[in-house]
């Protein structure tokens, strides 16, 4: 017995998800503390600045936008989609890995899920209003845009049902409410906790209203705890069905490049693949800023490396099936596209820039010295970020601009307009993302809190010794 | 430490969260009856004109026929609007006087057009062809009621898409006899097939299937 | 539609016509802007602004159209729309009905009326039908009864119906740059007659452009009569003094060559674009066409006529070519001495040997090709060729008897001076000598288009420079230097008359009365014939009453009218007119002996320089056109470039001297430079630079001005069309060139197939090989059936073989469909609107003569149509008679369907360019056509309000509507009938060409079934033409893939 426990210590485990000597308190506090206690310091107030002052560049962008017409925009004929439809899609990706942690994970029940979720969760949310934007703007009469929902009017018209358009509104709105209402049901435990340490009586009023009344009893703990699992349930369709609805917009489509039946799976390994790079982009900086060491752990940051590397692999086997189908279909228009024009033609640039980041850069991770190489892992995470975009306009841009008849051929160049409202629409995320920061706890609290109280429990189980109660509130 | 909230907050938040359920329901349901309301579809509006030019009494009261003014409703896509000279064909003997007509024969004096203020207007994209509705059998009433009971103009039918395609997917119950399209107070005779609003008119061989087409009506 | 022809005697006032406007129709999210500016149509107030805008001095230069000034005005239109989305949902203003206060007894409120006049395209007459809404003349179809047009029109008439609204036409009287009233002008004009009556008019002249018109040449001569000191000059930058000289030097009088095509197995075009350029090309076009597709309908024959093309710059008719040759048009003259010599025309001089070293074969074949066929063939030398060119084409053509048979002479259907470049040369040096005290300009431009070295400006400014009357439709470069200036009437509001090429004369009547009170060149003369103030109509109708016998006046005058041709006595013309077999039997022409040489000057070799080569531009002509939006961003053919001019070289050129696309190079010629962007162009000759006339614009509207460069300041009396000794040098500068097709090459792709006849006789169904090979008709997805009207499915057939290019269904689609002008820097974004696009693509493997192939692109209406499926609110549907419809005002603009249409015909309102602020500009719109606003899908609608029109007709006459009865505007308007549109279930021309093993649709392996297909080119090369030659001509493989 003794033996085994000696080899047991003598192993080297894999990195914990929690760092030890955390209890309740400590862990309470230090996340509570970013929020509520701890001074404003000046690394937040800078991103905040740039966050702000981008999202005012935005709205520069939008009114221009509305006064004069989807002209500003490079978009001509044949290009008819350009950065708009890019940035929906990129950003639309990067909402996928928030649900994907909190859903799937945890009903996998992982148990390293639980510090990243929250946050993880918010970026979903900000991502996904950031990719909302883009449909809307992109339309040429975007006060029109209610005739997509079907709704009694007095046309007696309906939506087109065959169009992949009118099942994006469905797809997205849905992952919109349920990524809300997991997030907010996820939130209200420790908005209490938020209520009862905050000091200031507006402050108590306004987390006191937002907690719903929370008062930690078993039957609120009951309650919570199915209806969490039930959400989860609910969105865990939702990550494989979003994207997949919306690779449809092109699968769907007939142009060379668009037209194929691997789309699905491999935009959902693409969306995954980038928001899992976006968590990465957050967390490091994050957990540096706030100190927050021991609970997003080396060993989250080599776990979610793993998942860069597997989706990485799975988006390369997607571009190498496309370039084998293009070659084995013997389509002349297919075969045109894979063979000469993205590879050698006008954006082979972009294409090439495209492999290396999506494919080669990921490969790193098979090694651990790179997973656990936190500043790499992190400047990997932002060649990802870019990678996924550049796959983004490779899809649309190239396709499009070289089509069936050479006759309307005609190359793509964006605006400053263009890049004023994708620069706006990161604007728009940076702010909400560090309003979050500022008024909600970045580290789901009462789960953390469990987390100890399992490690204690196992602890104790080794050592025979009683497991300390699982606190309601601590003072 | 105190209470942060007194117990009524605790109905406060139900209503809150209730409202924020229903609130947006309602005022949906508000606009669905807006834009059907005359507000919108300016149903029995009237509207100021040049001169009170009664329906009721020139077709009514003195049984003057459409056509007589409206010269052009069985050929072209516009009814046409009398010229001046039409009304002062009569109005130079009869009530040559009449303060109320004077802007009539002013208009004449001065060649000035006098400028009446459409009633049955639809928008620039929908082309609607007179000609042919009246050719096919269907009665000045089914879109413009019985504007021979009207003193002063206005809509009876709300002019909306989806009341022209009542008619457009189902014609047969509007539709009667060419000779009887001008007859404001036409029922189908009992026994007829029309009565019973099943069988279209034999004679005016309406395609319906080519009536839903958009370039029908949108072009 | 079935035109009703009126004699209009009471044209509408303005005020009349504004108020009909009020039909024009726009999309929804404009209504809310058309029905204020509706009420600022009814009253004309906004419109008085504009002329006394005009007047108050800031003429012509108001707000110049750049590019900025036009992003600035999409603002506002922009702006306004945006509120107009947010006011969605309010109640719809109230709109005006505006009854006539005496109603015309024709005019029936809704519907079009026609009536015939004929245009005048450099003195050439091309009779017309005009359609009219309620007194607003709206669109210009072809007069079927006009010889010159047989019923097509060419692009300047489409044109025409944009020049009559231009809004920067000149308006009012100008005197000494001051406004001033048409009375002080006749004033003037009175005491002018009386000092000129007193002196017989010494010191008077009159310079007119080429004029056919019978009424204006009796006018003047009878002036000149009265005043015989005085004197007619007449003058037009394009024009035919070399074909004239030549059969003077020929036949000892200046006569015309009017070509029989129909009659021509072989011809050869010795620089003649016989296709595009010169009178009679609509007529000359039919009757290639149909002699090119005679072959084709029926294989066993070999009635297919050849065409040998020798070109210093590509062109329609090289393009139609057999065998192109690219040679400098210096060298034209060689090779035609070339085939004089191979022929054993008497009196031809030696060619140059060197000049066309390396294709003897090919001369030799064309001549063994012409002898072949004595009588039935054909030589045409072209405008741009000197005057002994000219004489020794006429000697070949009678040495090979083609003259009475194919050719035959006629004398100039033009009146005044003969040698028009002598004529405006000797009014120079009399201005210059200080003898001309008075000066009247009537309708030429010569401060823009006389040769620069006669420095006719100068002349005119110096103080010797006569008392200048200028009658303009703007107020241009000549007016400037004018002391009175006259605005213009348009022809669509003015009476006239005017010849055609064959002497048919066609009688001008008026739309409408005149705008902005514009007078005609009549009228100016009748002024100086003491003849005030008798109307223009009477001026015309004493003419012919005099001409025609008395008794039957009246009913011969209403004939005419309705007609637009007026019948002479006795017949004028050669009755080729509409290609009528036994009129022409009967019709023998006049002899005029045999072809001499003996006096003809042979130019002696000139340097091995670059030479400089001068056209009138495709769209632009003279620059007659250059305000008009239309013209300026309609591709010219083959090197679809618009808004602007290029100096074309060729590829070779470009490598040697470095040159790239759009860069700009100083042309040097003689003293003159002038800075040009540079366009490659396949096919020109390596020594010539070709540029095209009627740019560079200085001062003629918001439109035109500055657009492109002025080639006629290169261009001198003494090299009119062409001149040795150009220099090229590059300059680092660019000007973007916006073409509207930037890819030239079909990468294998089967878009245009074609054969050569030889090939197609022995596999008739060559162009269905694809289908049949890529078909093998087994699915897993068995077609679900189209839903379809059991008695109308419409459908689009176009011949590629009798396609020749010209891009006039693109312009007459313009106008039939409301399509705006886009402006340069949206071209430039290929952002232009045109629904149906010419496409041009090069085949072979040489890029120094490639084989050229054109192929229109209209919406190809699929049955299964990719662009349906996508669109997320059914703004774009199928009809049950096989029509895609596209419902402007349901199109929320995701432009899916734009993407997913592999044809890419499909267009986008990225801004708001209708233009519905411009007052002029509304009556101009087709009141069946919907205007769309900004942030809609637009494309072809097989011009469903003209199917619409028809089926309402018919179903009012209780019948079903023909299989040919509608006829779309592209339909209508090709010279070569190469476009057939009907009902493909019932018998019908559309019916019978998709039977033709020539017809395959384009992109069929996609599976989108499209109702517009196409019929396979044939090619009908010299068998004898050596391989090495075969090469280098139209491909003679049929092409798969």
């Amino acid at each position: 017995m003794a033996e085994l426990k000696r080899k047991a210590d003598r192993r080297p485990g894999p990195p914990p998800v929690l760092a030890p000597g955390h209890t309740f308190g400590s862990v309470t506090s230090k996340i509570s503390a970013i929020v509520l206690t701890d001074p404003y310091d000046w690394r937040w107030a800078i991103g905040m600045g740039i966050g702000s002052s981008l999202l005012l560049l935005f709205t520069v962008a939008v009114v221009h936008l509305l006064l004069h017409g989807v002209g500003v925009w490079g978009v001509n004929i044949p290009v008819m989609w350009g950065f708009a439809i890019i940035n929906f899609v990129w950003w639309i990706g990067i909402g996928h890995a928030g649900t994907l942690i909190s859903a799937i994970l945890l009903l996998l029940k992982q148990e390293w899920r639980t510090s990243i979720n929250r946050f993880a969760e918010a970026m979903t949310l900000f991502a996904v209003a950031c990719a909302g934007v883009f449909p809307l703007l992109h339309m040429g009469r975007p006060w029109k845009f209610y005739w997509l929902l079907p709704y009694p009017n007095t046309m007696a018209l309906l939506p087109q049902w065959r169009s992949p358009l009118v099942w994006d509104v469905f797809a997205v709105s849905t992952y919109a409410t349920v990524s809300v209402l997991f997030w907010y049901v996820g939130l209200i435990p420790d908005l209490a906790t938020l209520r009862d340490r905050a000091v200031s009586r507006p402050a108590q009023l306004i987390y006191g209203s937002l907690s719903l009344g929370w008062r930690g009893s078993a039957r609120h703990w009951a309650r919570y705890k199915s209806a969490y699992i039930l959400l989860a349930g609910l969105a865990t369709p939702l990550v494989v069905s979003v994207h997949t609805v919306v690779s449809f917009d092109f699968a769907a489509g007939v142009i060379p490049g668009w037209h194929t039946t691997i789309f699905p799976p491999y935009f959902v390994a693409g969306a995954i693949f980038s928001g899992f790079a976006m968590v990465v982009t957050l967390a490091v900086p994050l957990r540096a800023a706030y100190g927050l060491h021991d609970f997003i752990t080396d060993r989250h940051l080599d776990n979610m490396a793993k998942i860069l590397l597997a989706t990485g692999s799975i988006v390369g086997y997607g571009y190498a099936m496309e370039f084998f189908i293009a070659w084995y279909s013997g389509n002349p228009y297919e075969g045109f596209l894979f063979l000469d024009a993205r590879p050698f033609g006008w954006y082979h640039l972009a294409y090439r820039t495209m492999i290396f980041c999506n494919v080669l850069i990921p490969q790193l991770f098979w090694f651990p010295a790179c997973r656990r190489n936190i500043m790499l892992l992190w400047v990997c995470s932002l060649i990802v970020n870019v990678g996924m975009w550049l796959e983004r306009y490779v899809i649309v841009i190239t396709s499009l601009s070289q089509d069936f008849l050479p006759s309307s051929w005609a190359m793509y160049y964006p605006t400053f307009w263009d890049w004023a409202t994708f620069l706006g629409t990161i604007g728009l995320f940076l702010f909400l993302a560090f309003l979050f920061i500022r008024f909600l706890p970045v580290i789901a609290i009462a789960e953390m809190r469990e987390l100890v109280h399992e490690k204690d429990h196992h602890a104790a189980r080794h050592r025979g010794l009683p497991a300390a109660e699982p606190g309601g509130e601590t003072q | 430490m105190p209470q942060v909230f007194h117990p009524s907050a605790n109905t406060l938040s139900r209503v809150v969260l209730f409202s924020l359920v229903v609130g947006p329901a309602a005022l949906l349901g508000l606009i669905y009856l807006l834009v059907r309301s005359p507000y919108q579809t300016q149903v029995g509006v009237v509207r100021e004109q040049p001169v009170q030019f009664s329906h009721e009494h020139h077709v009514n009261g003195l049984g003057i026929d459409c056509r007589f003014c409206h010269t052009s409703v069985e050929t072209s896509a516009s009814a046409g609007m009398p010229p001046t000279h039409t009304c002062m064909t009569c109005h130079s003997q009869i009530w040559s006087d009449s303060p109320m007509l004077e802007p009539v024969r002013a208009s004449l004096r001065n060649n000035e057009p006098l400028e009446w203020n459409r009633v049955h207007d639809l928008p620039d994209f929908v082309y609607f062809h007179h000609g042919v509705h009246v050719q096919k059998g269907v009665g000045c009433v089914e879109c413009h009621g019985r504007i021979d009971l009207m003193p002063l103009a206005h809509r009876e039918k709300p002019l909306t898409m989806e009341w022209c395609l009542e008619c457009h997917r189902n014609p047969e119950p509007r539709l009667r006899p060419k000779e009887d399209v001008f007859a404001m107070d036409w029922t189908p005779p009992a026994d007829s097939e029309l009565a019973r609003a099943s069988e279209p008119v034999p004679t005016n061989h309406v395609e319906v299937g080519q009536l839903t087409n958009c370039s029908i009506c949108h072009r | 539609m079935k035109p009703s022809y009126k004699d209009q005697e009471t044209p509408l006032t303005l005020t009349e016509l504004t108020r009909a406007a009020r039909a024009a129709s726009t999309s929804e999210a404009a209504s809310a802007r058309q029905w204020r500016s509706l009420s600022e149509l009814a009253d004309d107030g906004s419109f008085l602004e504009e002329v006394s805008q005009a007047v108050s001095g800031v003429r012509g230069a108001i707000h110049g159209l750049d590019d900025a000034s036009r992003r600035k005005f999409m603002t506002l239109m922009g702006a306004s729309f945006a509120l107009a989305g947010v006011a969605g949902c309010s109640v719809q203003p109230i709109e005006k009905i505006i009854p006539y206060v005496e109603q015309p007894e024709d005019i029936v409120p809704g519907k079009p009326m026609f009536f015939a006049t004929a245009a005048v395209a450099g003195g050439d007459g091309v009779g017309l039908l005009v359609e009219s809404h309620m007194g607003r003349p709206t669109k210009i179809e072809g007069n079927p009864t006009h010889p010159a047009s047989l019923g097509a029109t060419d692009v300047f008439s489409q044109a025409e119906m944009l020049a009559l609204y231009d809004p920067d036409r000149s308006q009012v009287v100008v005197h000494e740059g001051r406004v001033d009233t048409w009375e002080r002008f006749l004033a003037f004009a009175v005491d002018l007659r009386d000092r000129k009556l007193a002196n017989k008019g010494k010191g008077l002249r009159i310079l007119t452009q080429t004029v056919t018109s019978p009424t204006l040449a009796d006018q003047l001569n009878r002036l000149l009569e009265a005043m015989p000191e005085a004197k007619w000059h007449s003058y037009e930058p394009v024009t035919r003094d070399a074909a004239r000289r030549g059969a003077e030097l020929a036949f000892g009088e200046p006569l015309e060559p009017v070509l029989h095509l129909d009659k021509a197995d072989v011809i050869v075009s010795l620089d003649a674009d016989f296709l595009s350029w010169g009178p009679g090309r609509l007529h000359h076009a039919r009757a290639f066409a149909d002699r090119r597709s005679q072959g084709a309908d029926a294989p066993g024959e070999a009635a297919m006529n050849r065409l040998y093309v020798v070109e210093p710059t590509p062109t329609i008719t090289g393009a139609m070519a057999d065998h192109r040759l690219p040679v400098a048009a210096r060298d034209v003259s060689h090779a035609a001495r070339a085939l004089a010599k191979a022929l054993k025309v008497e009196g031809a001089p030696d060619a140059d040997a060197n000049r066309l070293a390396g294709h003897e074969t090919w001369f030799s074949a064309a001549a063994a090709d012409l002898l072949a066929h004595k009588g039935k063939s054909l030589v045409v030398v072209g405008e741009g060729q000197p005057a002994e060119v000219h004489a020794l084409g006429h000697a070949i053509n009678a040495a090979l008897g083609n003259i009475g048979e194919t050719v035959t002479l006629a004398p100039p259907t033009t009146a005044g001076p003969a040698d028009q470049l002598g004529s405006l040369v000797e009014l120079t040096r009399a201005i210059e000598a200080g003898e001309v005290d008075a000066l009247l300009i009537l309708g030429a431009n010569p401060a823009y288009d006389a040769p620069v070295d006669l420095n006719l400006a100068e002349a005119l400014l110096n103080d010797r420079g006569p008392t200048l009357v200028h009658l303009g439709t703007h107020d241009n470069e000549t007016a400037a230097l004018a002391n009175w200036h006259v605005p213009e009437a348009h022809f669509l509001e003015a009476w006239g008359d005017v010849r055609a090429f064959d002497g048919t004369v066609a009688i001008q009547q008026p739309l409408i009365a005149p705008l902005y009170n514009g007078r005609t060149a009549g009228e100016i003369v009748a002024t100086l014939l003491g003849e005030v103030g008798l109307p223009p109509r009477e001026t015309v109708r004493r003419y012919w009453r005099e001409r025609l016998p008395a008794e039957t006046f009246e009913a011969a005058w209403t004939q005419a009218l309705r007609d637009g041709v007026i019948k002479e006595q006795p017949a004028k013309s050669d009755a080729d007119a509409d290609g009528d077999e036994k009129a022409k039997a009967e019709a023998k022409p006049k002899q005029y002996g045999e072809p001499k040489l003996d006096k003809v000057k042979w130019a002696d070799a000139p340097t091995e320089e670059l030479e400089i080569v001068f056209r009138p531009d495709p769209t632009l002509w003279d620059g007659r056109y250059a305000n008009n939006g239309w013209l300026q961003e309609l591709p010219k053919p083959i090197t679809t470039l618009t808004w602007g001019n290029a100096a074309l070289v060729s590829p070779a050129l470009a490598e040697r001297l470095g040159l790239q696309n759009n860069q700009v190079v100083e042309l040097e010629y003689r003293e003159a430079v002038v800075e040009a962007p540079v366009w490659i162009t396949p096919g020109q000759a390596d020594d010539s630079v070709t540029v095209h006339l009627g740019h560079g614009r200085t001062r003629v509207g918001r439109v035109g001005n500055g657009v492109g460069f002025n080639a006629y300041a290169l261009r001198r009396s003494d090299a009119l069309w062409f001149g040795d000794g150009l220099k090229v040098s590059a300059t680092s500068k660019r000007i973007p060139l916006a073409v509207t097709q930037h890819h030239h090459n079909m990468e294998g792709r089967e878009l245009v197939r074609s054969a050569t006849i030889g090939q197609y006789r022995e596999t008739p169904d060559f162009a269905q090989a694809e289908e049949q090979s890529s078909h093998h008709g087994m699915s897993l997805h068995p077609d679900p059936p189209v839903p379809q009207n059991e008695h109308h499915a419409w459908a689009m057939a176009i011949d590629l073989n009798r396609c020749i290019g010209c891009n006039a269904c693109t312009i007459a689609c313009q106008a039939e469909n409301n399509i705006p002008v886009v402006g340069k820097d949206q071209v430039l974004l290929s952002r232009e609107m045109h629904w149906i696009r010419v496409d041009r693509y090069y085949e072979g493997e040489s890029e120094a003569n490639p084989g050229t192939v054109f192929q229109p692109v209209p919406c190809m209406h699929c049955e299964k149509a990719p662009c349906e499926l996508v669109c997320p609110v059914e703004a774009t549907l199928h009809s049950d008679e096989g029509l895609n419809e596209m419902v402007y005002n349901r199109c929320v603009g995701t432009r899916y369907c734009g993407n997913n249409c592999p044809y890419k015909v499909r267009r986008f309102n990225w801004f708001h360019y209708a233009d519905e602020t411009t007052p002029s500009l509304k009556p101009l719109n087709n009141p069946d056509v919907t205007v769309r606003s900004r942030g809609v899908m637009e494309k072809c609608t097989y011009c469903v309000q003209r199917i619409n029109e028809a089926r309402i007709n018919a179903k009012m006459a209780g019948r079903t509507v023909g299989g040919d009865e509608v006829v779309t505007a592209c339909q209508g308007v090709c010279p070569t009938r190469a476009i057939v549109f009907g009902n493909m279930l019932v018998e019908s021309a559309v019916t019978k060409a998709r039977q033709s093993p020539r017809h395959y649709a384009l992109l069929a392996g996609l599976g989108t079934r499209p109702r517009t297909t196409y019929l396979a080119r044939l090619n009908n090369p010299n068998p004898d033409a050596t391989p090495a030659e075969a090469s280098a001509e139209n491909s003679v493989e049929p092409r798969h893939g």
